[in-house]
């Protein structure tokens, strides 16, 4: 009888998107700073990701308040972001030193709505959960040396504030897990000559719920604009490196010419 | 109706008067201020050379050879102000500072007490030349309009002449108020025929409201001779006001700037609560020593929180890092509580509120959230990045911390960098960058680079050459002492000429892109290498 009460207590307060007391969240939140509220109407729809990435997804985009854990690869990382920040979104990246900021911009960044946290130190569970509150997309690294109760309660306050937690490494317990495989490069034409102009790889996604089924995508991540792309039917957009079918336009050792 | 009789108190070329004092620079030398490759201020010895506000900087220079060229750095000239505020205030209470180089107090009491116009406006030219040892212009009239212009010519205007004195100047003068912009509407004046204030305010003001927008109608106040917005302004409450304590006391002028920040924005939120802007911000810090130290700041537009926030910023600066004032051994000490107070107000219908550009829901919650990153991790916690020129992916970035003014700024290595001072730098982004690698660019770049070896097909190490020719194929690379791994394949070597003109800055070298085949059969790994002059290879990236 209690169980049931107790039971229905819960349903309705989640229907009325009341934040429901957790014993966790004390341990989050810094002085100061209001237990965060529930995800308004414009923090509901879901995130868009780049045309080539949306069969590895549920849903073809990022769910607000999941957790999507991410293979140590920055390209992938800014692949990710890229379509939701060109969007609107804001996205942060902490724990990220060495990130190419010129490959962010040329994968379809907004540099203006995306904060760096180089190095959060101690304070990594305490910055990450204000990030949560406030941007759309957060990316952490080092996340692995957490206990499993911060990680928690980090995934908690992403699903409680509407963004979207994206732990580069080992997540245990993350929605769906994105993972690099293998990787071929193009565009070096021998000798020398050509320069690099994609890489051929299989994303491969796992997870629970919606995600369970196995997915996985082949695609050029870069690809030659620096922007994630389909692959071309039958793989022969790009010159492979033994041919040397390839516009040659950069000689052994000359100048690269101005690629705008 | 009629506006206040105002002494405004004018020193000429304020910048550099600032930055020779700090630098060092005699009096006799030209020098000039320089922000955005454009002159800001120049020196009288300058001007004489024919040096003139607006001029490029090597057309300066050209024109003066021997002119020293120093950056702009709006906290420098605040801090250095604060001496001529000082000297004022010792003759004459209730000084507002407008911006750095300019003062204005109610002229009654001063007008009064000396015994007339001239006497007082002599006595104060006498007092700021002594204590503070620079030169200045007093005017009289009535607005601060009125009397800042009147500064300028260094006149003092009778009671009700302001509206005449008004009419023989140019139009031009609206446009030269630092913070407003209204360069616009003065082209399109002039445009019209509108040569003087005068021709200017004899307009009906329903006309000038109709055909000009809201800033004409302020504008045209202006040219009247009235103060520019309508005398109800507010009767300022009591709490209006915000204050921190800061314990321990705060002596670094950047930890006191950043406490101001949060102040600053709980200032606006109290006034935009009660649907106001403030016109006249009051700054008022208790030092550990007991001493209370206050300051107004008037501004001509409403205050923005960043706005708010600089003038805190300066003026924190000048009292932490002020000369010892006059008969006092000791040293001020540190800030123990600050106050910022709405000393005037106004309706806020017409101040934009400006984060970067316009406000929207998000950007206002992200920025909150930063800002509270920044209060666990300190200022320098979180950046954005500004691309600027450059040949390197990592020369192209520029971090700046949150919160500051994202333009601005951006080459590393301009085309004039010997002659620029660090911190005055030129963006230019969209020039050609000829030897730029093109996208896709490494995804990693090293913060610091990693040795590298490489090693051809018979284990000798591979050089380039004066011709830029590579000794033999590379065929082994070993990144930072691991296990060499099987190259499958490589490009360039594409030279690099960085600077070659500045021995400190520039450098020279080869940068190749090879691909390598993994050993765990994980797929290939392309990496940027670069090898300087001498043959000494480094890793400077990774595309993974």
């Amino acid at each position: 009888m209690r169980w049931e009460r107790a039971r229905a207590l819960l349903d309705a307060s989640e229907r009325s998107g009341r934040v429901v007391p957790e014993r966790g969240k004390q341990a989050c939140a810094r002085p100061g700073s209001s237990v965060p509220r529930p995800a308004s109407e414009s923090r509901r729809k879901p995130l868009p990701v780049a045309e080539p990435l949306r069969p590895l997804l549920p849903g073809g985009s990022l769910r607000r308040g999941g957790t999507v854990a991410v293979d140590r690869s920055p390209a992938l990382v800014l692949a990710l972001l890229a379509a939701a920040s060109a969007g609107g979104a804001w996205c942060a990246l902490v724990g990220l030193p060495e990130i190419g900021l010129v490959a962010a911009e040329e994968a379809g960044l907004d540099l203006s709505r995306l904060a760096l946290v180089s190095e959060p130190g101690l304070e990594l569970v305490g910055v990450t959960a204000a990030l949560l509150d406030g941007l759309d997309l957060v990316v952490v690294a080092g996340g692995e040396r957490l206990p499993a109760g911060a990680r928690q309660r980090l995934a908690a306050r992403a699903r409680q504030a509407g963004s979207v937690l994206l732990p580069v490494g080992s997540w245990p317990g993350a929605d769906v897990r994105l993972e690099v495989e293998g990787g071929r490069w193009s565009g070096l034409v021998g000798a020398g000559a050509g320069r690099l102009r994609g890489r051929r790889v299989r994303l491969r996604a796992r997870g629970r719920g919606a995600a369970y089924r196995k997915r996985s995508v082949e695609l050029l991540l870069p690809g030659p604009e620096g922007r994630a792309v389909v692959l071309p039917e039958g793989s022969a957009g790009l010159p492979e490196r033994a041919g040397r079918s390839g516009p040659a336009d950069a000689g052994g050792s000359a100048f690269i010419r101005e690629a705008s | 109706m009629d506006a206040p009789r105002v002494l405004a108190l004018w020193c000429p070329d304020w910048p550099v008067v600032a930055a020779t004092g700090a630098a060092g620079v005699p009096a006799h030398r030209p020098a000039v201020v320089v922000s955005a490759n454009r002159v800001l201020a120049c020196t009288a010895p300058a001007r004489a050379y024919g040096v003139r506000r607006g001029l490029r900087r090597r057309e300066a220079q050209s024109r003066c050879p021997e002119l020293v060229v120093l950056p702009a750095d709006p906290a420098r000239d605040a801090r250095a102000f604060e001496r001529v505020a000082v000297a004022v205030e010792r003759l004459a209470p209730g000084v507002e500072v407008v911006r750095p180089g300019l003062v204005a107090l109610s002229a009654r009491g001063p007008v009064r007490y000396f015994g007339g116009d001239l006497p007082a406006a002599e006595r104060l030219v006498d007092q700021v030349a002594a204590e503070a040892g620079v030169e200045c212009q007093v005017g009289i009239a009535d607005g601060l309009f009125g009397a800042t212009l009147a500064a300028r010519r260094a006149v003092v205007v009778g009671p009700g002449g302001t509206p005449r004195f008004l009419a023989r100047l140019s139009i031009d003068e609206l446009g030269r108020e630092p913070d407003v912009d209204r360069a616009e509407l003065v082209s399109l004046l002039r445009r019209l025929g509108l040569l003087t204030l005068g021709s200017f305010a004899a307009l009906p003001a329903t006309d000038v409201a109709s055909r000009f927008g809201a800033d004409a109608v302020l504008a045209h106040r202006l040219a009247l001779g009235l103060d520019p917005r309508p005398p109800s302004r507010r009767e300022v409450s009591e709490e209006l006001a915000v204050s921190v304590e800061l314990d321990p006391p705060v002596t670094r002028v950047d930890a006191a700037a950043f406490a101001s920040r949060s102040l600053a924005d709980r200032l606006h939120i109290l006034l935009a609560d009660r649907g106001l802007a403030c016109t006249r911000l009051g700054i008022r810090a208790r030092m550990s020593d007991g001493s209370e130290l206050v300051r107004v700041w008037r501004c001509a537009e409403p205050l923005t929180p960043s706005g708010t926030v600089d003038r805190v910023r300066w003026q924190l600066d000048a009292w932490l890092t002020r000369a010892r004032p006059v008969g006092r051994a000791d040293p001020v000490g540190g800030v123990g509580a600050l106050t910022l107070s709405g000393e005037e107000v106004v309706l806020a219908g017409m101040l934009q509120l400006g984060l970067w550009g316009e406000i929207g829901g998000a950007d206002e919650r992200a920025g909150r959230a930063l800002v509270r990153v920044q209060s666990l991790l300190g200022p320098e916690g979180v950046h954005t990045a500004v691309l600027g020129g450059g040949r390197d992916p990592g020369e192209r970035v520029r971090l700046v911390p949150w919160g500051v003014d994202r333009r601005g700024g951006g080459d590393r290595c301009d085309e004039e960098a010997g002659a620029v001072p660090s911190g005055s730098r030129v963006a230019s982004q969209p020039r050609p960058w000829p030897g730029r690698l093109p996208a896709p660019s490494p995804a990693t770049v090293l913060v610091r680079s990693i040795p590298v070896e490489v090693r051809d097909g018979v284990g000798r190490p591979v050089r380039i050459d004066e011709r830029q020719v590579i000794s033999s194929p590379p065929a082994r690379v070993a990144v930072g002492g691991a296990r060499p791994q099987v190259v499958h394949g490589w490009a360039g070597p594409w030279p690099v000429e960085q600077c070659w003109w500045d021995v400190e800055a520039g450098w020279g070298g080869y940068r190749l892109q090879v691909v390598l085949g993994s050993t765990d059969g994980a797929g290939e790994e392309a990496l940027l290498l670069v090898c300087q002059e001498g043959g000494r290879w480094s890793l400077a990236g990774r595309y993974d």
